[in-house]
């Protein structure tokens, strides 16, 4: 990334510009996207083990503020980056979903750990088999738990694919996922179900159109 | 002398179906009508920290009618000595709570609740603990599968996406 | 979740609920409290548990018994050390039999380096709840070293897997205890910071002290066990009243507190640090040498050179992997005095293969419990620091 030298301006005079000196061209993908991945603020949605291993990462040795993702906030209003740490419930699930549609977008999630990502070695009526299957998940971190060099790893690769993904792209990411949590409501009003009903007859319906995701 | 010898010399308040000892654990097995009795005999004896309660379900191994078996650990501080009592259920049976002894029961006991479906009497507040209130079934029995019946479609979770 | 929800029509007019998690930064892994407010007075607190109920004691009745070690690392996975010894010393239990010392003594010295790691968690995040975030940074250093003793040890930092039914996974390699003779040398020097930043502070006075103070027998009618309990003014600790592996060999002293304020407790965990730091430097002095496992095929597996060349080892090998162990029919119940109280494993065993019950007795379960009675009647920032130094572990509470 280049920054133009500008020119000082004369009182009265017009200045001597040189185009190619105040001026870049670039494409707005390119220049949003470089000021994107540099200051992701990252939100832990921690629930277990690889929360504790997170903490790693946030600490004095492995320090993951040197990425540009030093800004941790609690509050998902704050952030543009949800870290996923650990294994999701059923019990979970619903809020897990609310977090997203909380976040400030454009909505970035990094699932790390197996839990998160697969369900892992909790494939029992209480756990969720991988979050990808209730909300859109961007990088996926293996490992049980991944240690701190993975998680920052997978900042790393996140940070790739945001220099590289297109703004009407991700838009459409977010809208997708607006429109089912839409209908998650309309559901639950009109069949006046909790939340988590909603979500498994989601679920059920999916498997029976035979797509893998509710968004 | 051990608190299972004191218990069987007591046997005539305290009806005892059955005591034996296993790599030093000492288990008596009580009748549910009996229980309080013996929570009252326990406290004389000194033992005032309930350890644990918990249940194991004998779906179809069990010799006699009973399904359940109630677990108790209690703890006698002052001579560390360990005892775990049995109380033996059939499926619909309840017991009576513990929890006003023993404030420590109340969660335990919605625990044993939650997930083997026994009841307790006298329980202020005996709700699911862990898994949601309108969870189907009791997940530690031994006829509930361990995905549960698949509620979430877990099994399709690898189907390829087709978006 | 609807329903501890509060409808409308219950609330009166100054009444505010706040609701506290289950995604809260000072709610320690994922649990619900919904709070009734007059002010900043807490009314009344609903807690709810259950968001990270995986369902492990299901799981276990599913696999062979060394199979669910791995699992045993995920119950409290801030000292995962302690819960593989716990369950692996239950099924010692349920065998009847006895490890080789060296074995023991290492696992002393494991659960003493986890104990120390689970007190700084504990101690650093509860000071950072309350807005001290300084010690976290300090005292991090230190875990780290923690962590890469165990990496050297077991191969891994956090799930360690690293006993066996019998033993070990694997003996010491030799780099390990001069890493740990220097970690000894730093670790009280860190301990000693830490109570600088701390101890004699008077905003860290003002928010601990006289917060969740309890009586002693109420404590044990709540179930109490470990620092809690200590810290209330009873030296029960397992490791001295009922010893296991050895533990009375070494000389240590139980600290106990006055009150069981937070500000109790946390004295307590800092001087269990260093009493920790004792047993380890007697463990290092002591060490045997010999074997870490038991000799006996029919619980330990043979050595990988043998079952290649020998044709009785890979029977061994493949009954144990296949039938699994010869378990006695019969119930036990074994605990441990782990960094949070009293761990329990129940086992229930009908000859076969996997155990047919197994009950993990969660020593933060019962003192979360008492809760909602202690936070009754006081300010929400109290809420905060009591929740911290129960040190209450999602993993081992929902299980």
């Amino acid at each position: 990334m280049l920054w133009a030298k500008v020119p000082l301006i004369g009182k009265n005079k017009m200045p001597d510009l040189n185009l190619n000196d105040a001026v870049v061209t670039t494409r707005l993908d390119s220049i949003v996207n470089w000021a994107r991945k540099n200051s992701l603020w990252p939100m832990p949605f921690g629930t277990a083990c690889c929360a504790i291993e997170f903490m790693s990462v946030m600490a004095s040795k492995y320090d993951m503020s040197r990425f540009g993702a030093e800004a941790m906030r609690f509050s998902p209003r704050q952030s543009d980056m949800m870290l996923v740490l650990g294994t999701v419930t059923n019990k979970m699930a619903p809020i897990l979903r609310t977090i997203y549609a909380q976040m400030a977008e454009p909505k970035w999630v990094i699932s790390v750990g197996v839990c998160a990502s697969s369900g892992g070695m909790y494939r029992t009526y209480a756990t969720l088999q991988g979050i990808d299957r209730i909300i859109p998940v961007d990088v996926y971190v293996p490992g049980c738990p991944p240690r701190p060099e993975s998680m920052i790893y997978g900042v790393m690769k996140l940070q790739e694919k945001i220099e590289k993904e297109s703004l009407g792209m991700r838009k459409d990411h977010v809208r997708r996922f607006y429109e089912s949590l839409d209908l998650q409501e309309k559901i639950q009003s009109e069949k006046n179900l909790t939340g988590q009903q909603a979500i498994q007859h989601m679920l059920r319906q999916a498997a029976h159109d035979k797509v893998a995701t509710i968004f | 002398m051990s608190i299972l010898d004191s218990l069987l010399e007591k046997k005539t308040i305290l009806p005892i179906l059955d005591t034996y000892r296993f790599r030093g654990d000492q288990t008596a097995i009580i009748a549910p009508s009996s229980l309080m009795t013996l929570v009252d005999l326990l406290m004389s004896e000194g033992f005032h920290f309930l350890v644990d309660i918990t249940a194991v379900d004998w779906l179809d191994k069990s010799e006699n009618p009973a399904r359940f078996e109630v677990v108790y650990h209690w703890l006698n501080l002052d001579s560390q000595e360990r005892l775990r009592v049995k109380v033996r259920l059939q499926d619909g049976e309840s017991l009576p709570s513990l929890a006003i002894r023993f404030k420590t029961a109340d969660w335990y006991e919605r625990e044993v609740y939650d997930m083997f479906g026994i009841s307790f009497e006298g329980h202020p507040n005996l709700t699911r603990l862990l898994t949601w209130s309108d969870f189907p079934g009791h997940p530690l029995r031994k006829d509930f599968p361990l995905d549960g019946g698949d509620p979430f479609c877990m099994s399709d979770s690898t189907t390829p996406f087709t978006h | 979740m609807d329903s501890i929800a509060i409808t409308k029509t219950q609330l009166d007019g100054d009444r505010m609920i706040v609701n506290m998690g289950p995604s809260h930064p000072v709610t320690h892994g994922t649990l619900r409290i919904v709070l009734e407010l007059e002010g900043e007075i807490i009314t009344q607190a609903t807690p709810e548990i259950g968001y990270l109920h995986r369902g492990v004691e299901k799981l276990g009745e599913n696999l062979s018994y060394q199979q669910f070690i791995p699992l045993t690392d995920r119950l409290n996975y801030t000292s995962s050390m302690m819960n593989n010894v716990g369950y692996t010393m239950t099924v010692e239990k349920m065998l009847g039999i006895s490890i080789p010392r060296r074995a023991e003594q290492i696992r002393v010295l494991v659960s003493e380096l986890a104990r120390i790691a689970d007190h700084i968690i504990c101690l650093g995040i509860n000071a950072v709840d309350i807005g001290a975030f300084t010690a976290f940074l300090y005292l991090f250093r230190q875990r780290e070293t923690v962590y890469d003793l165990f990496e050297m040890a077991a191969g891994q930092r956090l799930h360690t897997s690293f006993t066996r039914v019998g033993g070990l996974f694997r003996d010491l390699p030799p780099e390990f205890i001069p890493l740990c003779e220097q970690f000894l040398k730093e670790a009280p020097k860190a301990i000693d910071e830490l109570e600088k930043l701390l101890t004699k502070n008077p905003i860290w006075h003002d928010r601990t002290k006289g917060v969740g103070a309890l009586s002693v027998q109420e404590a044990i009618n709540w179930g109490y066990s470990g620092p809690c309990l200590r810290a209330c003014g009873l030296a029960q600790d397992l490791r001295v009243k009922q010893p296991y592996m050895g533990y009375e060999q070494y000389d240590f002293d139980i600290p106990v507190g006055t009150t069981g304020d937070v500000f109790d407790r946390y004295l307590v965990r800092v001087e269990e640090m260093r009493q920790s730091l004792r047993i380890i430097r007697q463990v290092i002095k002591s060490l045997d040498t010999g074997p870490i496992m038991i000799d006996d095929y029919k619980i330990a597996l043979p050595p990988k050179e043998k079952v290649y060349t020998r044709m009785e080892s890979l029977i061994h090998h493949f009954k144990l992997i296949m039938h699994g162990m010869e378990m006695p029919i019969g119930e036990v119940y074994s605990s441990t005095e782990a960094a949070n109280g009293e761990l329990g494993f129940y086992l229930v065993s009908d000859g076969g293969k996997n155990p047919y019950r197994i009950r993990v007795r969660p020593p933060c379960l019962p003192i979360f419990s008492s809760f909602a009675t202690k936070v009754r009647g006081r300010l929400i920032a109290d809420a905060v620091a009591e929740l911290g130094a129960m040190n209450i572990i999602a993993g081992e509470l929902d299980r």
